[in-house]
């Protein structure tokens, strides 16, 4: 069995230490805000000007003029701030932020991402993540293994879609396991319960290293 | 008391946008954009716009009437999901396309308002962005050299003004707003409470009116919301 979305977002919660601040992408990574461990303090920062970003509303706090970088409706906590997107990417840019979690179509074994175009079918824009990748002390890629609806591998040896970022990638967390990045290319650290290495290797085009501590992602 | 800068209508205040100008257009996804600067820009028709604004808008909301329109030309954004004539226009070659990354787009505003031509920036090397720009190591990392933005107009939103054109923002409306302000010629504000002067305390204005040539009070804001989302 592969890991839910719910899991790899769970997963990915393991990494957030007492301190951090955070900026979560849209999709899958806003989901790690649901799984913080209990006893540690994270705040979370949103790029169109927000720290401590709160749960989402109830129907009657609802206020147009409060939302996140995914444009969804949200409330602030005790201490948070509001501030301008020039001082925003003055936190993401300058080394601020210490973990952003976002989505990839592709990854690679050179720590590098893909995230924002499919030349002549997609146009939508990089928004925030550019600098996220080139700014966040830590980058954990939140994906799907593979895209079964293509048929096609996601982790690789070398991205084929335009880049996001260039070496920038630390963590990669996906239904089949968690992977670090190192000098020497992916390490396998952690496989869904269910699988075997085999099994995850012809599902990856990055030959992916073993690491002696491999062990069951627990979750 | 100084009052020139209060106009009457939204019509009044963009009279002069003219056609082919240069336009920043403030707001993150739909909030705090300048919904009724934006509709009367549709309603006059002013063709040939180069438009900076991080988003635009949605089919029959915010820049997005514009667009539907054709009256632009050209857009500097940094993520355009949410328009699907955006998508269409641009895969057709009908609408000239610039897509620059959020935090260098803003610094490039900020920039444009500030006096600094270009600076260097870390986001982006080794991409597309970077292709046919100048790049430089400092301290053993990589960067690429960005050009500042300015503009003709640039259309504005705020909570409350006064009429020296100081403006405080409200929660997330703040976004590009206060850049955007400083870096066109003629900066027109809208707010949705024109205050007398004075009743801003100082200490919290965002924007000091020295950016602003131009104040409008709309007389109404739908504040649409993109994504509603709610807890249960």
């Amino acid at each position: 069995m592969s890991l839910s979305r719910d899991q790899i977002v769970k997963r990915i919660a393991q990494e957030l230490k007492d301190g951090y601040t955070v900026n979560l992408g849209i999709g899958m990574p806003t989901l790690v805000a649901n799984h913080i461990p209990p006893g540690i303090d994270i705040v979370l920062q949103s790029e169109n000007g927000i720290l401590g970003l709160g749960p989402f509303p109830k129907e009657n706090e609802l206020d147009a003029d409060l939302i996140n970088a995914g444009k969804q409706t949200v409330t602030v906590l005790p201490g948070a701030s509001y501030f301008s997107s020039a001082d925003s990417f003055a936190m993401i840019r300058g080394g601020h932020i210490d973990l952003t979690v976002l989505g990839a179509m592709q990854v690679d074994e050179k720590g590098n991402i893909a995230n924002w175009m499919i030349p002549g079918k997609m146009v939508k824009g990089m928004g925030g993540a550019m600098d996220l990748v080139a700014g966040a002390k830590r980058v954990i890629v939140a994906m799907q293994h593979c895209d079964k609806k293509n048929n096609e591998k996601k982790v690789l040896k070398m991205c084929t879609l335009p880049l996001t970022g260039i070496g920038v990638v630390d963590l990669i967390v996906t239904d089949m396991g968690v992977m670090e990045v190192t000098k020497e290319g992916l390490m396998l650290t952690e496989h869904a319960p269910d699988l075997t290495v085999e099994q995850i290797q012809d599902e990856t085009e990055a030959k992916l290293i073993i690491s002696p501590k491999l062990k069951p992602v627990k979750v | 008391m100084n009052t020139k800068k209060i106009f009457k209508n939204p019509k009044e205040a963009i009279a002069d946008i003219f056609d082919g100008a240069t336009l920043m257009v403030g707001g993150f996804g739909l909030c705090g954009i300048p919904e009724n600067l934006i509709a009367a820009l549709r309603e006059k028709g002013t063709k040939n716009l180069t438009c900076i604004s991080n988003n635009a808008g949605v089919r029959d909301f915010g820049l997005g009437i514009c667009m539907a329109n054709k009256q632009i030309k050209k857009m500097i954004a940094s993520y355009v999901g949410e328009n699907d004539i955006f998508e269409k226009q641009f895969l057709s070659g009908e609408l000239e396309v610039e897509l620059v990354p959020q935090g260098t787009f803003s610094e490039r505003i900020r920039a444009g308002g500030a006096g600094i031509p270009a600076f260097y920036t870390p986001t982006g090397v080794g991409t597309l962005v970077a292709v046919g720009k100048d790049e430089k190591e400092f301290d053993g990392r990589k960067y690429i050299l960005e050009r500042a933005l300015k503009a003709d107009f640039a259309l504005i939103k705020a909570w409350k003004g006064d009429a020296y054109g100081n403006l405080v923002y409200r929660k997330t409306t703040r976004n590009f707003n206060p850049m955007m302000a400083t870096a066109a010629k003629v900066t027109i504000a809208e707010v949705e409470e024109i205050v007398p002067v004075g009743s801003l305390d100082p200490d919290t204005i965002h924007t000091p009116g020295i950016f602003i040539k131009r104040i409008i009070q709309g007389a109404s804001y739908e504040k649409r919301i993109e994504n509603k989302t709610v807890s249960v």
